[in-house]
């Protein structure tokens, strides 16, 4: 499994990359690609109702119809045609990347199996949807698309009548079929929006929304599409001949051929395969389950923060029962959490200047404590000497801490940027157990963790608690967000920063990191 | 990046995806059959003749029933398979006995078979049988078509109208 999404992820991580470069990071199209499908989507409805105005339902009737809005009205009704068709083949390709893209950032599994499964479910539907629309036209493609399906369905055996027989011949048709038909293609959409409404219920903050930017852009691209190459009928229907040459959707209907040619018993074979395995992905080895943050109610009041950062919605805030003087306390949904830790990141307990003893954080992770993170920063601190000395907090999704190579740096491995209290920060500088920290986690606006990142630098910009001191020396900090392929550009950034951090060794700023050990309150944030 | 340059970048991402959207809708165009081929279809739904035919009830049999459920005759549900041979040009294409449907054998017998031929003249025969009998058919055609290329002729069955007819 690891390997094919590594070879997906090649790929997909180049045209981020790439996209990178011309696009600010909160507009990188495959960092919106739901929000993006969104869009489309609303494209499509708007567009929808406007050529529904002047769609008529009769056999002849219905091509004549579309040949009016392309022909007649073609600079609103045409346009709006072609809106409809472009922007539904848009909606195909950003849920396809969508797809492949979660799946190749392992985004599929523990909490977020509800989202994967809900989301196989809409793109059936909206496929579904768009291949009732080809019928619609009733030009050859929609005879070829009507035949080939129904031929494919017609191997089922829950039809008492061939559907295909509708089909067979001029005036086998009946008016009513292009009834049924729209009546279709507005309620299967409807019904993938119902699904699409559940595939956000576990999302946290969903964005469905794409950035104005981004949506203008998308939308003026599909426009000029429309007005340089208007979508157009392919010539009537005429079942008393094979359709013959069809220029064939190749977004939406690249298995038709496949459909028509290979026997039903392989193609329905193969559907049903590749659904289970989709269905099923999410719990399918190998699995990786960290144990569900726990909470210490003798170090909790309260204070509601990891209940507010948690971007998996797992911790309820509850009535406390027992005789302490806070009302409300956290309690983790096992089922729910992931164990990223940035719960207890946001914990104002999580303090690594308290005692061995007393670094016992209102919630925190069974199997990778803050006591245990500040025991590896120690040892990790030893390892490093000479001047320019770093020590990286890197994101387990990001670059690895066993890739950091550089000779006077040396890596933590976080489950998540955001499970980083940022008194460590302080504590590392203050202790003079490096010059300099450097931050290294997922590609700005693409956090695993979705708000990881996102927090980490409203904690740091003291926008967020818990704040990053003022006395810590903002010039030995450093964030880069450079992704898991972000190797070239993280060793590129420590070796640049190493050098910076040798040279303020005889700075004011070195004073800081040899200031006295200061005794922190337990509830500093 | 100057900035003239990133919108420049992200012009020509628009102009890429549109360009391959547009494209890829319609073209490479799809060439479902040879251009000199016709196709011939065999379908057709019916319901052959009952395993037992219709008889009267006796007094004592009417008697027996329910009041509302009276009747003159009673005919057993079961309906015989229906036997069906296509060929053209002397060579046997399909031939098939195709079950009634439904759990008591008393509904239609359905087929929906796709031939692709060579455009021209063509002599199809299509013969059935639908009353158990053994041998021999009790519908029969023989047609001499001419096929024009990119045609598709469907060859149905209908009882009530004497038998095969062509759509």
């Amino acid at each position: 499994m690891d390997a094919i999404r590594g070879l997906l992820r090649f790929p997909l991580d180049r045209l981020e990359r790439l996209l990178g470069t011309v696009f600010p990071a909160h507009w990188n199209p495959l960092f919106n690609l739901g929000a993006l499908g969104f869009f489309f989507y609303w494209v499509i409805t708007v567009s929808g109702i406007y050529i529904y105005i002047f769609f008529d339902t009769g056999i002849h009737e219905a091509y004549q119809s579309i040949e009016y809005m392309t022909n007649e009205q073609w600079y609103l009704a045409g346009v709006m045609r072609s809106l409809h068709r472009y922007a539904s083949d848009a909606l195909i390709i950003c849920l396809l990347l969508h797809m492949a893209r979660e799946f190749s950032l392992g985004r599929y599994r523990g909490a977020r199996w509800f989202s994967w499964v809900t989301g196989i479910a809409a793109m059936m539907l909206i496929y579904m949807a768009g291949i009732s629309g080809y019928w619609l036209v009733w030009d050859k493609l929609a005879q070829y698309v009507a035949i080939v399906s129904t031929e494919w369905l017609d191997w089922l055996p829950i039809f008492g009548e061939p559907v295909a027989r509708n089909f067979l011949a001029p005036g086998s048709l009946d008016n009513r079929f292009f009834t049924l038909m729209i009546f279709l293609h507005i309620a299967v959409p409807l019904f993938a929006l119902a699904v699409l409404w559940m595939h956000l219920q576990r999302v946290v903050k969903p964005v469905i929304n794409p950035p104005r930017g981004l949506a203008a852009g998308s939308f003026l691209s599909m426009l000029a599409l429309s007005l340089v190459l208007p979508a157009v009928s392919q010539g009537p229907a005429d079942l008393a001949r094979v359709p013959g040459n069809v220029g064939l959707d190749w977004i939406y209907l690249p298995l038709f051929p496949l459909l028509e040619r290979l026997p039903g018993s392989v193609t329905w074979s193969a559907a049903m395969a590749v659904f289970l395995i989709l269905i099923t992905i999410p719990v399918l080895p190998p699995m990786k389950r960290s144990a569900a943050a726990v909470v210490d109610l003798g170090n909790c009041n309260g204070c509601t923060r990891c209940d507010l950062d948690c971007p998996y919605e797992a911790i309820a805030m509850v009535e406390r029962k027992d005789d302490s003087p806070f009302s409300m306390m956290p309690q983790v949904s096992a089922s729910l959490c992931v164990g990223c830790g940035i719960c207890a990141g946001s914990c104002p307990t999580s303090m690594p200047f308290r005692r061995r003893a007393d670094l016992s954080p209102g919630i925190d992770l069974p199997d990778f404590t803050m006591a245990m993170l500040r025991d590896e920063v120690e040892a990790v601190a030893k390892r490093i000497s000479g001047p320019g000395r770093l020590i990286v907090f890197s994101c387990q999704h990001g670059v690895r801490a066993s890739d950091v190579k550089h000779g006077s740096c040396a890596a933590v491995s976080l489950r998540c940027i955001g499970q980083l209290p940022p008194s460590f920060i302080d504590y590392v500088l203050s202790r003079d157990l490096a010059d300099g920290v450097l931050l290294a986690g997922c590609k700005e606006n693409d956090c695993y963790n979705r708000f990881g990142l996102r927090w980490t630098e409203d904690r740091l910009a003291g926008q967020r608690d818990p704040h990053l001191r003022a006395r810590v020396d903002r010039r030995r900090l450093k964030t880069v967000w450079c992704g898991a392929g972000g190797n070239a550009w993280l060793d590129a950034e420590l070796a640049a920063f190493s050098q910076e951090m040798a040279s303020l060794e005889s700075l004011p700023g070195k004073a800081h990191a040899q200031a006295p050990r200061v005794k922190e309150d337990a509830a500093h944030g | 990046m100057a900035d003239i340059m990133r919108y420049a970048g992200q012009a020509v991402f628009y102009v890429c995806a549109a360009a391959l959207t547009g494209y890829l809708s319609f073209r490479p165009l799809y060439q479902q059959t040879h251009p000199g081929l016709a196709q011939i279809k065999l379908s057709f739904s019916h319901g052959a003749q009952r395993v037992e035919d219709c008889r009267r009830l006796t007094t004592k049999e009417i008697a027996a029933l329910p009041p509302s459920e009276r009747r003159p005759n009673t005919c057993s549900r079961e309906r015989h398979p229906v036997y069906v041979e296509f060929s053209i040009d002397g060579e046997l294409l399909y031939s098939k006995s195709l079950e009634p449907a439904g759990l008591s054998k008393d509904g239609p017998s359905r087929t929906y078979q796709k031939f692709l031929v060579e455009a021209g003249v063509h002599a199809v025969t299509a013969r059935l049988r639908d009353s158990g009998r053994e041998a021999g058919f009790d519908y029969e055609m023989e047609q001499q078509l001419t096929l024009a290329p990119g045609q598709s002729l469907a060859v149905d069955f209908r009882s009530e109208a004497g038998g095969f007819i062509l759509k």
